[in-house]
């Protein structure tokens, strides 16, 4: 019984190690220029609960198989513990978790400390049951008022836009998919328009709630690596439960260069 | 030590037990009210359901109501739906998809006007069809898009594509529902027990859906079509009050009087400012 | 024990009817059993709904027998629609939390024999423990109830983040009446705890026999005493925002739901509340909650570990500090949950310290289970089994709280199946294998008998390995960024992961399948296992010193004088390798 525990814990040990080692099933291909610090934090976290991983499911293995009770074995040692060793290992750990924090503060920092990006393209985003939509200011820079009592979905006007009375809604280009031109910084504004949503894109490593009553910035800018994976298209998925549709409330992120951006954008406003 | 400290704590609790009682049952009874509040139901809302003795129609004297919706001065623009979080749906339209609500024919009249008899057929006993009103799911559209149902008739949803729908029926009256329907799942049955102009309904999952449907307490209802013609058949002779609903442009009533085995001719006319 | 003492046990039973004896009895062991077989009709009824999640995940379209019938809504013709899978993991989430892994560890276990560890003969307040098993029971009807409804149980998950649960049901099916119910059922159950926990901790600090000072207390009864400590601050405040939502549902209050909402096209007609106070609140009370539900367990393996190993516990004080340090941080690091909410980043380090800080008690606890193993005498029983599996379980799901504890891994890893890996080997499965090895160990002293422990053994490996197989390939599923509470996997990055989610299912079904062999050995052992001895292990503390089952009156009045800590394994120069608590003598050298 004590052997096979041990092997069962080895073997555990093994094949966790073996998938991660492989990399069997990994992160996702990285498309964003704050990623890169996210995927290292990663691998050093990984590296570091891996060593803790190993040395206590083969400690624990290990254990099992030395210290079975059997015929021939004496006593057990009789020891109450081991105040320096309990301080160190605490001081260890204390030490490797505490270590981890600081070096991932800074990439937080980078992510969300910092202001808009001068030039940065400003989209909104807004989520309902069960769909994104986005908001582009157009030519003007800015965004029209949202009306509560004009958002019509049956007839595409999906803000509650007057775009008759309102002179800053007139030039705004709502679309359905989040297209995004390369090497730009981008400045989203999320919002939600009924229960909380979030917006995910795993290869854009960025996930952010969608709260109701809030306006939450998100900004990052897409690398040229985007363009290289399926023809620059990722789906953007909601991670917060919002209904029966949860699984399939999507869009595409649409990730062009720069002078393709200004076409397409030119088509959106035409067709609005 | 300890021993005094445990006969203390003794003590001390059998002192207090007869207090705690009361609190116990004041929290039982605040549990209990709020169980109460949560699943009282608030009392149905019309019971104008005083008995009348119903009358049967003589066939041989009805009318009937013929006309045309019109719809006078600028066309208001016609929004766009995007399809783009869904391919499936995007892949059956080819060009551009623009919003229904507020459509008006090349001729210029109305499409998708609930016309209906409001008023003065009370008091006449209808049998309930048999056949059930057919609402399919095409292309993520609702198709019909307006469409009268009788009380207690069914209401067949089928689904033409290949997604997810759900059909979700927000009416003030009647029972609501949010049903799933995956592809090629069976067909769903419904059926409204209350007249109610009109029942919004709405897929969520695709949000442009949208659907209207009347519920009829009589038969004499109908939705113009790209014409925007519609007749009324089999009006018992008298006076009535007929109303012509549409989404985008509001309602209008007009009073009309029907002589036996006569046609009346009634248009409505809508015009953009009305909204 | 005396015939005339018996006899007067007996002839009281006789006496009183099965119904005082049982509905009304006040008796802390009685209460204790009850509470049991009420998480073990939950856990069964949870891993039923999570078999069909399973089913449903790895094959959507999947038609199960009878489903269609108990469930014509949800599952036409038997396949299951989203928002019936929505219902089902609302439904197992909240009896697996709330129903089985608050219930077990601490009530069922904790009230049989807290007061026989501490050598007292009752709970504190017997009449208010009564109260809250008749509280959680009708709790637990309450929650069942929302599959009699029109639209059935909700669908928001147990976090019930509003305004989804809060618009009632326009939002979608199952947030009417059923979405009502839970958070009824759920304010219920709030108190029922709190009664619980203040007659824990008043048992705790005022009914420990003479010489049971607290650092000779067991470290199951530390556990106990510091869980209740975090149910009764954690509970009240669900309670409260428990009584909020309901308000906002049915009262039109708007604590929770904000201004100019539109839900499928209606405009809501709250204004100026808050849904992020709902996520502060819930998460105030819930990672004090997943402490609720290992902590105990956290006691029982250290018990055990050195019980079976016959050797102290190592360093019992950086144990008993590192339980205090647990339960203290554990209402510091609620913000965690929240590193994508919509809270203000710079409270995500603050939070991010507090949880690696809350890290190292842990770290130390894991260190000191394998000081204790080291140089020990292992004796492999079935609860013996279960402990060290706890501790390997413990670790896997521990270490992945490293990347989630830091906001821009969460950010990467936040609601995805590599979070459902993480708490559910951390805080489900290895909750649940101190269950299982506190059934094994304390099985003799509730009910007289031994567990068979063939069966337990073969059931251990069923499970153990099961486990490893659903919950660990959750962590890839999470790299990968598949999304958590999907109820299929429609988007076209996830489809690849269908066949891990098709292996995941198997595993589960093969584990589920195991369960049928503990539960047919736990009920065959009530009848037909054999007798028990008083003390079955060679354990120390002093419920071993009752007859097996313990009796009526426990101590009958007489005071137990406890001269020894409780894990006096091995002391040298001792008669037997173990020392029991009351046992007068000079050993061991203080």
């Amino acid at each position: 019984m004590a052997l096979a525990l041990s092997l069962a814990l080895a073997l555990v040990t093994a094949v966790t190690v073996y998938i991660f080692w492989r990399r069997l099933w990994w992160l996702p291909v990285d498309i964003s220029r704050h990623g890169r610090g996210i995927d290292q934090q990663f691998l050093l976290t990984l590296a570091v609960c891996g060593g803790i991983f190993i040395a206590v499911q083969l400690g624990l293995a290990w254990f099992v198989w030395r210290y079975r009770e059997r015929p021939g074995r004496g006593a057990a040692v009789y020891s109450r513990g081991h105040p320096r060793l309990e301080m160190l290992a605490m001081g260890v750990a204390a030490a490797l978790f505490i270590g981890l924090n600081l070096l991932a503060y800074r990439i937080w920092a980078e992510m969300h400390f910092t202001g808009e990006s001068p030039g940065a393209l400003r989209i909104e985003v807004q989520g309902e049951q069960f769909a994104f939509y986005f908001r582009y200011p157009g030519p003007d820079g800015r965004f029209g008022p949202v009306h509560v009592d004009k958002v019509d979905d049956a007839t595409g006007n999906f803000f509650g836009l007057d775009r008759e009375h309102d002179a800053d809604s007139r030039d705004d280009i709502v679309t359905a998919t989040l297209a995004v031109p390369v090497n730009r910084p981008i400045e989203l504004r999320l919002r939600s328009r009924d229960v909380g949503h979030s917006f995910y894109v795993p290869e854009l490593r960025v996930q952010q709630d969608m709260v109701p009553g809030m306006e939450i910035p998100v900004h990052f800018t897409v690398t040229g690596e985007a363009l290289k994976h399926n023809g620059g298209r990722y789906e953007i998925v909601c991670t917060q439960l919002c209904g029966l549709g949860h699984y399939r409330m999507r869009a595409f992120l649409q990730v062009m260069t720069e002078p393709d951006f200004e076409k397409w954008l030119a088509r959106q406003a035409a067709a609005q | 030590m300890r021993l005094t400290n445990h006969s203390r704590a003794a003590s001390w609790v059998a002192e207090r037990r007869g207090r705690i009682t009361p609190i116990v049952i004041s929290f039982i009874s605040v549990a209990g009210v709020l169980l109460a509040a949560a699943c009282a139901r608030k009392p149905a809302g019309d019971t104008n359901t005083r008995p009348q003795p119903k009358v049967a129609i003589n066939p041989d004297t009805v009318g009937k109501v013929t006309g045309t919706v019109f719809f006078e001065g600028p066309r208001p623009p016609r929004g766009v739906i995007r399809m783009d979080e869904d391919p499936v749906c995007a892949a059956k339209h080819p060009g551009p998809v623009y919003a229904e609500d507020g459509a008006v024919n090349d001729n210029g009249t109305l499409p998708n006007v609930l016309v209906y008899v409001e008023q003065g057929a009370e008091r006449y006993a209808f049998s309930a069809p048999a056949d059930p009103v057919t609402l399919d799911q095409n292309g993520c559209l609702y198709v019909p898009h307006v469409l009268g149902i009788r009380v207690g008739q069914r209401l067949r949803i089928v689904s033409s594509d290949a997604t997810m729908h759900n059909i979700h029926a927000m009416p003030a009256k009647n029972r609501g529902w949010n049903l799933s329907q995956a592809a090629g799942a069976a067909p769903l049955e419904e059926a409204f027990s209350r007249p109610e102009v009109i029942i919004p309904v709405k897929c969520n999952q695709h949000p442009w859906m949208r659907a209207y449907v009347g519920v009829m307490a009589n038969p004499f209802f109908a939705v113009t079509g790209s014409d925007g013609a519609f007749r009324l058949e089999g009006l018992p002779p008298g006076e009535y009050t007929v109303a012509a609903w549409t989404a985008t442009f509001g309602t209008q009533e007009k009073r009309i009087a029907v002589p036996p085995r006569g046609t009346v001719r009634l248009d409505f006319t809508f015009r953009g400012s009305e909204r | 024990m005396s015939d005339a003492r018996q006899g007067a046990i007996r002839a009281r039973r006789g006496a009183a009817g099965f119904i005082r004896r049982s509905v009304f009895s006040r008796d802390h062991k009685v209460i204790g059993q009850q509470y049991y077989f009420l998480a073990l009709f939950s856990v069964l009824a949870g891993m039923a709904l999570s078999v069909l999640m399973r089913l449903h995940l790895a094959w959507p379209k999947a038609r199960v027998p009878l489903l269609g019938g108990f469930s014509p809504a949800g599952a036409p013709n038997g396949v299951m629609t989203p928002e019936y899978y929505l219902s089902l993991m609302t439904i197992h989430g909240t009896l697996m939390i709330f129903f089985v892994l608050t219930i077990a560890p601490q009530n069922a276990f904790g009230n049989y024999f807290l007061p026989l560890q501490l050598g007292a003969s009752e709970m504190a307040f017997p009449r208010l423990n009564r109260l809250s098993f008749w509280i959680t029971l009708a709790a637990l009807g309450v929650l069942l109830a929302s599959f009699l409804v029109a639209d059935g149980p909700p669908i928001s998950g147990w976090t019930a983040y509003p305004p989804l649960s809060a618009v009632g049901s326009i939002a979608g099916p199952g947030e009417g009446s059923g979405q009502t119910l839970w958070i009824v059922s759920i304010s219920l159950f709030c108190v029922a705890s709190l009664f619980g926990a203040v007659n824990f901790i008043v048992t705790v600090l005022e009914l420990r026999t003479e010489g049971m000072s607290l650092m000779r207390m067991p470290l199951t009864a530390w556990a106990w005493f510091v869980t209740a400590i975090l149910t009764l601050l954690s509970f009240a405040v669900l309670l409260v925002a428990g009584v909020m939502l309901i308000l906002d549902r049915t009262g039109h209050t708007s604590f929770f739901v904000p201004g100019g909402l539109i839900v499928s096209d209606r405009i809501i007609g709250h204004h100026g509340g808050s849904p992020l106070l709902w996520q502060h609140l819930f998460w105030f009370f819930g990672h004090p909650e997943v402490y609720i539900a290992i902590l105990p367990g956290m006691g029982l393996v250290s018990h055990l570990l050195s019980t079976f190993s016959r050797k102290p516990v190592f360093g019992y004080r950086a144990m008993v500090y590192a339980i205090i340090a647990i339960g203290f941080l554990g209402f510091t690091v609620w913000g965690h949950h929240m590193f994508v909410s919509g809270m203000n980043p710079y409270s995500g380090f603050a939070f991010s310290l507090m949880t690696m800080a809350i890290a190292v008690p842990s770290a130390v606890k894991t260190f000191n289970w394998l000081g204790t193993l080291w140089g020990g005498k292992l004796r492999l029983t079935t609860a013996m089994l279960f402990a060290l599996g706890f501790v390997s379980l413990f670790v896997s799901g521990g270490l992945s709280g490293i990347f989630l504890a830091q906001p821009p891994l969460d950010a990467q890893l936040h609601a995805t199946y590599f979070v459902v890996g993480h708490f559910h080997l951390i805080m489900g499965v290895a909750a649940i294998f101190g269950v299982f090895a506190g059934t094994f160990f304390w099985f003799p002293k509730m009910f007289g008998r031994m567990m068979n422990e063939t069966w337990g053994k073969i059931h251990f490996w069923i499970t153990f390995v099961g486990v490893y197989a659903t919950f660990l390939p959750m962590y890839f599923l999470g790299l990968e960024g598949d999304v958590r509470r999907y109820a299929e996997l429609a988007d076209k990055f996830l489809i690849p992961l269908i066949p891990l989610h098709r292996f995941i299912s198997v595993a589960a079904f093969v584990t589920a399948g195991a369960q049928v062999i503990f539960v047919a050995n736990l009920f065959w052992s009530l009848w037909r296992g054999p007798r028990a001895g008083p003390n079955p292990w060679q354990a120390t503390t002093l419920e071993w010193t009752l007859p097996s089952p313990a009796p009526a009156d426990d101590f009958a009045g007489r005071v137990p004088v406890v001269y020894h800590g409780a894990y006096e394994y091995g002391v040298p120069g001792a008669e037997a390798d173990y020392v029991m608590q009351d046992a007068a003598g000079p050993y061991p050298a203080p």
